[in-house]
């Protein structure tokens, strides 16, 4: 927005009520349409674009310098995932920020955030007033959009009425650290990979599978317990991994829920879920332990939420939000269910949740 | 919960390098939870030029020095069950740690509230500290504590030199330093011995990043960080001195969130409860990070990230101290989420540390590990360009913004060397052709920093290049959009700041205002704290019609010497006095240390520039009644004339007669045609004039240029040769003004008024004699007021003097005037048409607020016609200002009370004589009554004779007198027995700095040391043992009158029997 950033290609913002925010591109040369979403976070625009749960919305970032310290290289750990993404390539539609810093500087930088975003084709918008724009949709909601790069338009379309989770789950079922101690079956509906390496660090073994594997089929599948993973969109689209899911509650495996996978948890067991106005995107939601009163500083990423009243008998609130009361987590009284709404794998954000990787893993016995 | 009934609250005393009005802030916010509470509130406190010490703020006020002896006297009477600690600095913590240490705090039942005093200890004490974080498996610096100068050579031979020493318990980084030889340290180590019983030796981390944190932790267990920051200056430079910024920009999300999640697990292993920061080393090269500190207690630091991000770590702080959960306390911005979160910011804030260098003789101006800086000043943008250049102009240095100056610097002497001015060597050596990675390798400097600075000087170089054609629209947006002034654009494009705002106007490049929420927009704000963007499209807030009458008050703008938290007192008592009343109070200024700058405070803040510029940006969109400027000091007090050239409505007395005083000519002439007397002056621009002018008046002439500050490069020239030295000095300061050389009246009383006047006629005044005579600055006076040793014919001249010029001038509002009085005879060397450094002492002392007096004589609301109450009148106490200075810190400069203004801060204290409230505020300044061993050092024959009762005075009191030579020859005719020290030159025992030094058991309690004149070679001769005084911590008197007062104190007050009285028990 400085206009440092040389003779850039205009760009603009376009939201479906007609609002235009002109701004100038630092990505691909390409217009995209999505659902137009804020995150407040500061740090961790890697993480952010890479995480699956993005697919099919433009991301706005509040915070107004982005780029500062570039992107960092592809180099894998021992299992083969990215030491630095969430998944294998962006996810998000588009980027919306107010600057883009050209110049970054880091030891781990291996290119600039804009030569990411080209090689990756994905547009980008700077120039925004990020604030104003982000004003606009915690009064009216989230709205759909689209970023239009120069005369190349796109038309608006709703992402949600497609099933985005079954567009960014893994294809085929795949198997990291064979050797690990306690077995788990990974539900991806759009996982962020610190999930599984949260779950290899304290020694298990996870089969990941897609959004409708049905594991309980799977005969020559061992597993001590499952978890749902994040994802993209409404989670009712998710009707076979509900199904799976509902299934599986019959049993007395443990079952743990992130984000997405606590609303399918919700639905599995008889519960509704419902849209939020504006969602919740940031590093900084305070999230209460019904039990213990503790607070925790949790990262989230969610549009939808689960409707507490609709939760059948047995089940109680593991977390609460407690900035505006909305449910951050679940817990079976009597059976080893439990799932949260924000994310205990972090990245990026706080990682004060962490422990409920071993509440969950304690719940194995 | 069981909340204690009543609490005290420990202050921080004067303002010091280290110690700011940062503690005014936190102290007051904890003022406000407790009494919010419903809890009874004791704040000890001698810093009379605060808010927190004002009436309204706390139950029961002690202008007390905070040290054990006076606190527990305190306690005892008060009977206090609570005690907060955490809100006065470390002037606070260490009394509180003595007062649990000596079993006062127990034998009285008082509870420690907060942070437990074993976890205190365990941060403080660095053996402890680093105990502590190995066991919580973290990483410090390789560190060694040494107990004398041989421990600390052992030490740093194990870790390799370069080392660095830090003294423990020490504010501010006092006495800390890197060492790169054996010589070095055992000087650095034996000066820091002097002042602490532990030093540190340790690994020394020079261009790793510097970060620290700002975290939370209630009794729960619940704990949060509200801000991180990072530092431009990397590890070598102390976080005081350094430019801040929050957030940090340059760290990844792992970074971020690994230090995030350090900081939470040290301080729940230490167990913490309340606010705290946390200082780490980051490498910039790989994962490594050190943990330099942890401050248990509120700083100067949290009261950065508390305005940074809108959160209220002191109030939060002290309600977790009575025992709330963070969960049970609102966010104070939107009123509907909680306390329990971590601010997101959509915006950054820079910091910039003030120096002022300049004004000490002989300093040395490099920056580094120990803080010498006097203020701060914060910039808030969207863009780092913008918040850069924004905090650059707040300095008030003079440069219009990173570029654009004229400046010129010794870049590559700075670049490894740094000095204040840094900064600017980094934009030079830029435009010198050094790349980003040169300047990197030099100064450490992150790359990232040096290619936004690069960002500024590329736009600089479009402007040039615009500079003889129309100002394209597209440019001019994108400078202001990187944070260039309407002046500084006019500058570099040979135009005026005028047509730039016209052609701004006329095509709508404005600036918008944008809100500080703590939840980046994801909530409604309740709250108006504001800042200026060109980064923008939309205003988040609206100027519609509001039932009252708006207001706005421009504030102190930057601490320096000269001015500070007494000027912030006037704003905020201005604020007080017009929400009183019914207006909407607007408050415009940008100093982080202040209370002015709480948003609770004001109905709207905007924290942002104190230029013509900005406040008629901001003016034009509240469309207030008008402007109050004269509550803020000089800085608002300079852009009058600007202000009202521009449309802008100043309330109270006119400009143009606040440019009649200020103008020294114009005011001359007032004088002589109102028939008042003045010192001999002219107006000279060359040394030719200059020397004719002192050859006719005779010689010593002071020397200064005109709109001054706190006697900016004001002197006294004994001769021609002075003369010459100083001119230079000062037509450096001020190209626009020329030089004032006046007659300098020897012997002559100094006295002062404070008044308001509404429609050109008092209303209240106060007037103050200062105990030295004129030749010591005001600024470093010791004041009395009521004056005791005043005839009344001086009293009832001055007062005259004041109504004719309050009659001449019109004056509506706050004013004050300095004279010289000599038997009767008075002249007037100074006016100001606005609020004085002196407003809040006299108006403490006589319960006669006059801040609310001039604000509602503004308002039109005081009548002038009813006569004038004389603030003295009633009085049965006397109130002492004392100078608090801060030698010790300003390695190299001369000690010396002169002209040139010197005190960062002062305290003030009552008593029922002029002499227990002396002996009371020199204590609180920091001073320590002698013991035993006095040396004196009287220059002059008249001197020696005219303290010669004073020095039998102290002989028979039972003290033991030094003496160098000619002083020691002088008592020794007189029959009063001294011990003879040798100079430190001749290399000779008894040597002056054995004493000085306290080697082998020798010991010194007090120097008293009294120049002839103040002629260069004069100084020369006895610098070293001012100097070598405040190394070594040993009180230090420099005034023949001073010293004449001391030894009268105490031969009349025994320190046991100074009273110790609340400030509602005085009248």
């Amino acid at each position: 927005m400085t206009g440092n950033n040389g003779a850039a290609l205009k760009a603009k913002l376009v939201l479906q009520d007609g609002t235009i925010f002109n701004g100038f591109s630092f990505g691909a040369g390409k217009s995209v349409p999505g659902e137009v979403v804020f995150n407040t976070g500061m740090v961790g625009y890697p993480e952010s674009l890479t995480d699956p749960s993005y697919k099919g919305q433009i991301l706005v970032l509040t915070y107004p310098l982005i780029g500062n310290y570039g992107v960092p290289g592809g180099s894998r750990d021992e299992h083969g995932l990215p030491l630095n993404f969430e998944s294998e390539k962006i996810q998000a539609e588009g980027l919306v920020v107010a600057e883009y810093s050209v110049d970054y500087s880091h030891y781990t930088a291996a290119k600039s955030l804009s030569q990411w975003l080209k090689e990756e084709g994905k547009p980008a918008i700077f120039g925004i007033d990020t604030r104003q724009l982000t004003k606009k949709l915690r009064e009216k909601g989230v709205m759909l959009g689209k970023i239009v790069i120069g005369e190349k338009n796109v038309e608006i379309e709703d992402p949600n009425l497609r099933n985005l989770a079954a567009e960014v789950c893994t294809d085929e079922k795949k198997v990291y650290n064979s050797g690990g101690k306690r077995k788990i079956v990974l539900i991806d509906c759009g996982v962020k990979l610190n999930i599984i390496r949260s779950l290899i660090s304290r020694g298990c073994c996870v089969t990941r599978v897609p959004w409708n594997y049905d594991f309980l089929a799977d005969k020559e599948l061992d597993f001590d317990g499952i978890v749902i993973s994040n994802g993209p969109g409404d989670p009712k689209m998710c009707t076979a991994t509900i199904r799976n899911v509902a299934a599986a509650m019959k049993e007395e495996r443990p079952i743990f829920g992130i984000c997405l996978g606590n609303q399918i948890l919700a639905l599995a067991a008889g519960g509704d879920t419902y849209k939020l106005k504006y969602g919740h995107r940031s590093q900084n939601q305070p999230c209460i332990d019904t039990q213990t009163k503790r607070c925790y500083i949790t990262t989230q990423n969610h549009g939808y939420a689960v409707n507490m009243k609709t939760m059948p008998a047995g089940w109680e609130e593991l977390f609460v939000n407690a900035n505006d009361g909305t449910n951050e987590g679940l817990r079976h009284k009597t059976k080893p269910f439990m799932s949260c709404q924000a994310h205990p794998e972090a990245t990026p954000g706080p990682v004060d949740t962490a422990h409920l990787f071993d509440d969950f893993l304690g719940m194995m016995k | 919960m069981n909340k204690p009934n009543k609490v005290m609250v420990l202050g921080s005393g004067a303002i010091t390098i280290g110690q700011a009005g940062e503690f005014d802030f936190s102290g007051s916010q904890a003022l406000k939870s407790l009494r919010e509470e419903g809890i009874k509130t004791v704040l000890v406190n001698p810093n009379i030029a605060t808010i927190q010490s004002d009436q309204k703020m706390a139950d029961k006020i002690y202008f007390v020095p905070v040290t054990p002896y006076f606190v527990e006297k305190v306690i005892a009477k008060e009977r206090p069950d609570g005690i907060l600690l955490g809100f006065g600095g470390q002037t606070a913590l260490n009394c509180g740690v003595a007062l649990h240490d000596s079993g006062v705090l127990a034998k009285y039942n008082v509870k420690v509230l907060g942070t437990p005093i074993e976890a205190i200890k365990a941060t403080e004490d660095r053996e402890l500290f680093v105990k502590a974080v190995e066991a919580a498996s973290l990483k410090t610096p390789k560190s060694f504590a040494a107990n004398n100068v041989n421990d600390a050579l052992i030490a740093a031979e194990k870790i390799k030199y370069p080392v660095m020493i830090r003294s423990a318990y020490a504010l501010g980084g006092l006495g800390s330093g890197v060492c790169r030889s054996n010589g070095e340290l055992s000087e650095m180590a034996r000066q820091a011995f002097a002042n602490t019983p532990q030093i540190l030796v340790e690994e020394y981390l020079e261009h790793w990043k510097e970060i620290e944190y700002e975290v939370v932790r209630d009794a729960f267990d619940n704990c949060i960080t509200v801000c991180n920051m990072e530092n431009f200056d990397p590890m070598g430079i102390h976080t005081g001195e350094s430019i801040v910024v929050a957030p940090s920009q340059t760290l990844t999300n792992h970074e971020y969130h690994n230090l995030r999640e350090i900081a939470i697990k040290l301080i729940r292993h230490l167990g913490i409860v309340g606010e705290c920061n946390i200082q780490y080393a980051l490498d910039p090269d790989s994962n490594e990070y050190r943990i330099i500190e942890v401050n248990a207690r509120l700083s100067r630091s949290s009261a950065l990230a508390s305005k940074a991000t809108g959160y209220p770590l002191a109030f939060v702080a002290a309600k977790l101290a009575l025992g709330y959960s963070l969960t049970e306390i609102k966010n104070s911005i939107t009123q509907t989420t909680i306390a329990c979160f971590e601010p997101a910011l959509d915006y950054l804030v820079v910091k910039i540390p003030r120096w002022d260098l300049k004004k000490f003789r002989n300093v040395s101006r490099r920056i580094g590990s120990s803080m010498k800086s006097v203020g701060e000043v914060m910039a808030i943008g969207r863009t780092f360009e913008e918040a850069m250049q924004k905090a650059v102009r707040m300095l008030d240095i003079g440069a219009h913004g990173l570029v654009g100056n004229g400046f010129s610097y010794d870049f590559e002497e700075e670049l490894t060397n740094p000095t204040d001015e840094r900064l600017f060597a980094v934009v030079a050596a830029m435009k010198n052709g050094y790349t980003v990675e040169e300047i990197h390798k030099r100064t450490g400097i992150d790359e990232w920093f040096l290619y936004k600075i690069r960002n500024i000087l590329e736009v600089e170089g479009e402007l040039i290049a615009a500079a003889k054609k129309e100002l394209p629209l597209q440019l001019l947006k994108k400078a202001k959009q990187n944070g260039f002034s309407d002046k500084q654009i006019a500058i570099i494009t040979k135009k005026t700041a005028n047509e730039i705002r016209q052609l701004r106007k006329k095509n709508t490049i404005m600036p918008v205002v944008k809100q500080i929420d703590t939840l980046a927009a994801e909530y409604p704000a309740k709250t108006n704290y504001l800042y200026l963007t060109y980064n923008g499209d939309e205003d988040d807030v609206s100027f519609g019609n509001s039932s009252k009458k708006r207001i706005i008050v421009l504030g102190s703008g930057v601490y320096r010497i000269g001015s500070s938290v007494e000027f912030d007192w006037c704003c905020v008592n201005a604020v007080f006095t017009l929400r009183q009343l019914g207006y909407e109070a607007v408050m415009v200024n940008y100093n982080p240390e202040t209370v002015s700058t709480d948003y609770d405070v004001c109905d709207k803040l905007y924290f942002d520039e104190i230029s013509s510029e900005t406040v008629a940006d901001i003016y034009e969109k509240e469309k207030p009644e008008g402007v109050i400027i004269s509550m803020g000091g000089q800085i608002p007090n300079n852009i009058a004339v600007k202000l009202a050239e521009l449309g802008v409505n100043i309330l109270g007395t006119t400009p143009e007669s606040i440019d009649k005083a200020e103008d020294r000519q114009k005011f001359s002439q007032l004088l002589d045609k109102l028939g008042i007397d003045q010192p001999q002056w002219e107006e000279l621009t060359s040394i030719y004039e200059a020397k004719r002018f002192a050859a006719n008046v005779g010689f010593p002439v002071l020397v200064r240029p005109s709109y001054v500050l706190s006697g900016a490069a004001m002197s006294i020239a004994f001769n021609n040769e002075d003369l010459e030295q100083y001119l230079e000095k000062a037509s450096k300061v001020s190209e626009e003004y020329p030089v004032v050389i006046s007659k300098f009246i020897m012997n002559s009383k100094e006295v002062e008024i404070d008044a308001v006047a509404a429609g050109g006629k008092v209303t209240l005044e106060a007037i103050t004699e200062h105990v030295e005579n004129a030749g010591v600055h005001s600024g470093d006076a010791t004041m009395v007021f009521p004056p005791k040793k005043l005839y009344v014919e001086t009293t009832r001249r001055i007062s005259d003097i004041a109504a004719k010029i309050a009659g001449a001038l019109n004056i509506t509002g706050p004013f004050n005037m300095q004279f010289l009085a000599k038997e009767n005879e008075v002249k007037v060397i100074e006016c100001n048409l606005r609020a004085s450094r002196s407003f809040p002492f006299v108006s403490k002392v006589s319960k006669k607020n006059f801040a609310e007096a001039a604000t509602k004589a503004i308002l039109g609301l005081e009548d002038g016609g009813k006569g004038k109450t004389d603030a003295a009148d009633g009085i049965s106490c006397v109130g002492v200002k004392s100078p608090q200075f801060s030698f010790t810190r300003l390695k190299g400069a001369d000690p010396l009370t002169t002209v040139e203004m010197a005190s960062t801060g002062e305290v003030a204290c009552l008593g029922a004589t002029t002499y227990d409230a002396f002996l009371k505020a020199i204590m609180a300044a920091g001073f320590k009554l002698p013991e035993k061993n006095i040396l004196l050092s009287i220059g002059g024959d008249e001197a020696k004779a005219k303290f010669l009762p004073y020095a039998k005075k102290l002989s028979d009191l039972g003290f033991k007198l030094f003496a160098t030579e000619h002083t020691e020859l002088f008592l020794e005719k007189n029959k009063i027995p001294a011990t003879m020290l040798h100079k430190v030159s001749e290399e000779k025992s008894p040597n002056i700095l054995e004493y000085l030094s306290g080697s082998n058991g020798k010991k010194l309690h007090l120097v008293i040391n009294i120049p002839t004149s103040f002629t260069k070679k004069e100084l020369d001769d006895e610098y070293v043992i001012r100097r070598k005084a405040a190394d070594y911590g040993i009180p230090l008197i420099t005034n023949l009158q001073l010293a004449r007062l001391l030894a009268e104190a105490l031969a009349a007050v025994k320190p046991e029997e100074l009273e110790v009285k609340a400030w509602d028990e005085y009248n």
